[in-house]
């Protein structure tokens, strides 16, 4: 039995402590936002928050997060809104088939939310490690950008 | 014979086209009776409260499908696309391809714009007036008076409005009509860059792709794959797996030894635990070294058929001729998404049903083979399409619904069928490996000859069997589908038929060369092959590109200039080709160790220019810029298009520079993302494109990008290195060179 916080909800999970937070997520509860691209921590289709720092669920037994906080693509907006990074997404109409985006968006906030103006440098630093087969890197970069200059005129 | 008029021909031709009329025509009344809806065709449906609901019947791969076609219908309609519904179509006959050489419920070949162009818009402009004569019927007046607007129509004389879904009643009675669509002028969506439409269900999680699926009960399946192709069982002992927690049964089926459990976890590490012995057979001494030697060997006498001649291309090869091979491996399709599929069997006997959610390109295909494995009728199994996960050709095959169906036949419950990353490296059916051999000549200044020997596998042999099948009748009898199906494959793969797939790109070289010819020998290897992003063109532009430069070079010509001069009438090569050169700033200074280089291919009706700059260090390749010009005919929506030139680009130098398949023991090497590398964004360069202001009809957008780039690298890295490279993958080769 591990216990979590998934998405500001308390959730107690009855699986192998070596199962790892990607399948708990899809097959036990229900949130298939998350996606399984490689299994192998090389493609970042499967990234989600623990505690805030992004990470690969994919190999991320969940013996080890009792007591953690995830954070998954599900959660990031508000029912009203939005987070500033998906509405940069939709702005450069970044998604082809979508299948990489939730990975590509969840390593952005993070992101974001530890360099508030990244550099291009910064930005391939950051998401060289989440894969796109449909080869939306350069609208990424754009989005990424957007998202930081709305992040702070929000203040 | 090209192949699709092949597909098309040896099935008889008189099959039904999905046209502006579609299922429902002239029955409109009779459908508002059952359903309160006005459907006067097969793609829109109009309700009471007005919401419009638009059937997309090609498969959203990424490539904007859903956007652009929606712009096509609402144009007509005289509705925003912003303010519709979407769905995907179910298999079913209306929905397929209206081109002309296709025809079956099909997502390939870059066809979707251009087949749907005209269809699309006859079918909103279909809706539209009769929704307009229903209110001139309705208010008395004549229908010249009235307009349609935003989903409504409109009289400015008496001041009378109603939206689509007040006069639906009125418009179901009124008999189809001739329609005039609009001229370009008048357009308000089509040309403009709409913004996805697909999006939002994109950025937050709520998308449905095919392994998003879930049915109540629903148990997940993993398969153990031969791990040679055409191996076979020798001994399976379960009982390790049979004990883990969670896994409900082993199963041996026709695909390989199934592990149910209740979630994908389960299922993958009990199937870990499986001891399994293979009888490899023959399969087992497959090794990629030995193919492409004896690849090589074949080319080096005349292919087996001749598939151009022009002059006397073997007389001016004869003396100081130029030669050169060039090698290319096979390829795996590695869509984001992995295969996997869904299916459930409700009810029994003759009232059972097999229902499967897929994410395919081909419906259609998918409807008779399901139904064949499982031995239902047509009529008894539904495919539903969900979102995709990336296709590039991989999803054109249906091995993974097919998978889906037979385990619920046999556990009676909803599977779905999940494949690994390794699974899907292991059994994809791959883009041909290829050697071809160039011989050519220089005189004053020009090429003279040209002789190109392709050796390489019939896609249609492996794949043909699927479509001919699907674009048979329903109920045509199984024995008798399946002679027509598999009986012409084998003509393919042996070379009776020549499957243009091989050579096309290499075939129709546009140069004023006086003596061409172009030979083309079949192989067969055991290794499946298939369809992938712009097939055959995606390795003959490289071969024709870069030998065009070593020529160019020998005559002591610019590769651009050359071109040119070659090029004669061809005027649409001819603009992409300047346009991508001007935008590049062709022959202007680049910094020291950065070199340009330039390729030209036509394919899927488009045509396409890119110029290249890169630099060398080591093994390690920098693209810095790639610049597109493509010529597509009219464009639908500007925004897409440069998005797929983008995709293009990017996936071709994937594919140039770091990917290949390669076998020992008949065995995959490039298992996943660590070993089967693509372009990461570190190493993405700086992509513009350009556009050629056509009012041509719409053509490939998809596919027509891919082929130049392979071509435009290495001519790129040739200037910047005085290295040529003529086998991919490029830091392959770069690394056996130092
Ligand atoms: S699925 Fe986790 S990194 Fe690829
Ligand atoms: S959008 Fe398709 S993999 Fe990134």
């Amino acid at each position: 039995m591990t216990k979590l916080v998934v998405n500001g909800k308390h959730v107690t999970v009855s699986a192998d402590s070596d199962t790892p937070l990607l399948w708990v997520l899809r097959d036990k509860l229900g949130l298939t936002g998350t996606k399984f691209g490689c299994g192998i921590a090389q493609c970042g289709a499967c990234t989600v928050h623990v505690d805030g720092q992004s990470k690969r669920s994919c190999v991320l037994p969940i013996g080890e997060l009792d007591g953690k906080q995830v954070t998954t693509i599900e959660g990031l907006a508000t029912p009203k809104q939005l987070h500033a990074v998906q509405q940069a997404w939709l702005a450069e109409n970044v998604p082809q088939c979508g299948y990489c985006q939730a990975g590509q968006i969840m390593t952005t906030v993070a992101l974001l939310a530890a360099n508030a103006s990244p550099t291009d440098e910064d930005i391939d630093s950051a998401l060289s490690a989440n894969l796109c087969r449909c080869g939306t890197y350069p609208r990424i970069r754009r989005a990424v950008h957007r998202a930081a200059a709305a992040i702070k005129e929000r203040g | 014979m090209n192949r699709r008029t092949f597909l098309l021909s040896s099935a008889g031709g008189a099959l039904a086209i999905g046209c502006a009329l579609g299922p429902t025509g002239g029955k409109t009344w009779r459908h508002f009776r059952h359903t309160g809806e006005f459907q006067p065709n097969a793609w829109i449906r109009i309700l009471a409260d007005n919401t419009i609901l638009f059937t997309l019947d090609r498969t959203e791969m990424g490539q904007g499908t859903t956007t652009s076609h929606a712009a096509l219908v609402c144009e007509e309609l005289e509705v925003d696309p912003r303010t519709i519904r979407i769905l995907h179509a179910e298999a079913n006959r209306s929905y397929d391809n209206p081109d002309k050489e296709l025809r079956i419920q099909i997502t390939g070949g870059s066809t979707s714009t251009a087949a749907s162009w005209q269809p699309l818009r006859e079918a909103g402009a279909v809706a539209r007036e009769m929704l307009k004569r229903g209110a001139a019927e309705l208010w008395s007046v004549p229908v010249g008076e009235l307009i349609a607007r935003d989903a409504r129509i409109e009289h400015a004389k008496s001041q009378r409005s109603a939206t689509y879904g007040q006069l639906i009643r009125q418009a179901a009675i009124q008999e189809v009509p001739k329609v005039r669509l609009k001229e370009p002028k008048e357009f308000r969506w089509i040309g403009k860059s709409l913004d996805r439409l697909d999006g939002r269900a994109k950025v937050d999680g709520s998308g449905t792709y095919g392994i998003d699926v879930r049915l109540p009960g629903m148990v997940t399946a993993v398969i153990v794959r031969p791990p040679v192709r055409g191996a076979k069982l020798a001994k399976l002992d379960d009982r390790a797996t049979r004990a883990r927690r969670g896994v409900h049964d082993v199963v041996h089926i026709e695909e390989g030894v199934a592990v149910i459990a209740e979630g994908y976890w389960e299922a993958r590490t009990g199937a870990d635990l499986l001891k399994i012995e293979w009888d490899d057979g023959h399969g087992g001494s497959r090794d990629s070294a030995a193919l492409f030697a004896s690849f090589e060997k074949l080319s080096s006498s005349r292919g087996r058929k001749t598939v151009r001649d022009d002059g006397d291309a073997y007389r001016s090869t004869s003396s100081k001729a130029i030669e050169a091979v060039y090698k290319l491996p096979y390829l795996a399709h590695a869509t984001m998404e992995p295969q996997n599929a869904t299916a459930v069997i409700y009810g029994s006997g003759n009232a059972a049903r097999c229902e499967v959610w897929a994410p395919t390109q081909t419906p259609g295909v998918a409807l008779w083979r399901v139904a064949e494995a499982i031995g239902f009728d047509q009529k008894q199994v539904a495919i539903h399409q969900t979102m995709i996960g990336g296709g590039f050709g991989r999803r054109l095959l249906v091995d993974y619904a097919i998978e889906a169906a037979r385990l619920a036949v046999h556990t009676g419950k909803p599977v779905q069928v999940i494949w690994s990353r390794e699974d899907d490296q292991q059994t994809d059916w791959y883009r041909p490996m290829v050697v071809a051999r160039m011989r050519g000549s220089v005189a004053a200044g020009n090429i003279d000859g040209w002789l190109h020997r392709i050796v390489c596998q019939s896609i249609v042999a492996d794949e043909g069997p699927d479509f001919i099948g699907a674009l048979m009748p329903s109920r045509t009898p199984r024995a008798v589908r399946r002679v027509f199906a598999n009986g012409p494959a084998r003509m393919f793969a042996r070379g009776t038929l020549v499957d243009s797939t091989s050579t096309e790109g290499a075939l129709e070289l546009p140069y004023a060369i006086p003596n061409l010819r172009v030979e083309y020998t079949p192989v067969e290897t055991g290794i499946p092959v298939g369809f992938w992003r712009s097939v055959g063109h995606s390795h003959n532009a490289f071969v024709t590109e870069c030998f065009f430069d070593e020529l160019a070079a020998a005559a002591g010509k610019d590769p651009f200039e050359l071109r040119r001069a070659l090029l004669g009438k061809h005027r649409r090569h001819l603009g992409v080709l300047e346009l991508a050169a001007k935008q590049a700033g062709w022959g202007t200074p680049l910094p020291p160790g950065v070199g340009r280089g330039i390729a030209l291919h036509e394919s899927f009706h488009s045509y396409c220019a890119i110029v290249i700059e890169a630099s060398v260090s080591g093994n390690r390749v920098t693209v810095r810029r790639a610049v597109v010009a493509l010529d597509c005919g009219r464009v639908v929506n500007p925004g897409l298009v440069a998005a797929q030139a983008e995709s293009a680009v990017i996936f071709g130098l994937s594919a140039a520079l770091k990917q290949q398949v390669t076998f020992r023991k008949g065995r995959v090497q490039e298992t996943n993302f660590h070993n089967y590398r693509s372009l990461r964004m570190f190493e993405c360069p700086v992509i513009e494109t350009y556009l050629v202001p056509s009012e041509e009809t719409p053509t490939g957008v998809g596919e027509p990008g891919v082929p130049p780039v392979a071509p435009a690298l290495c001519n790129a890295i040739f200037a910047a290195t005085g290295k040529r490279i003529r086998t991919l993958p490029v830091e392959a080769a770069l690394e056996a060179m130092t």
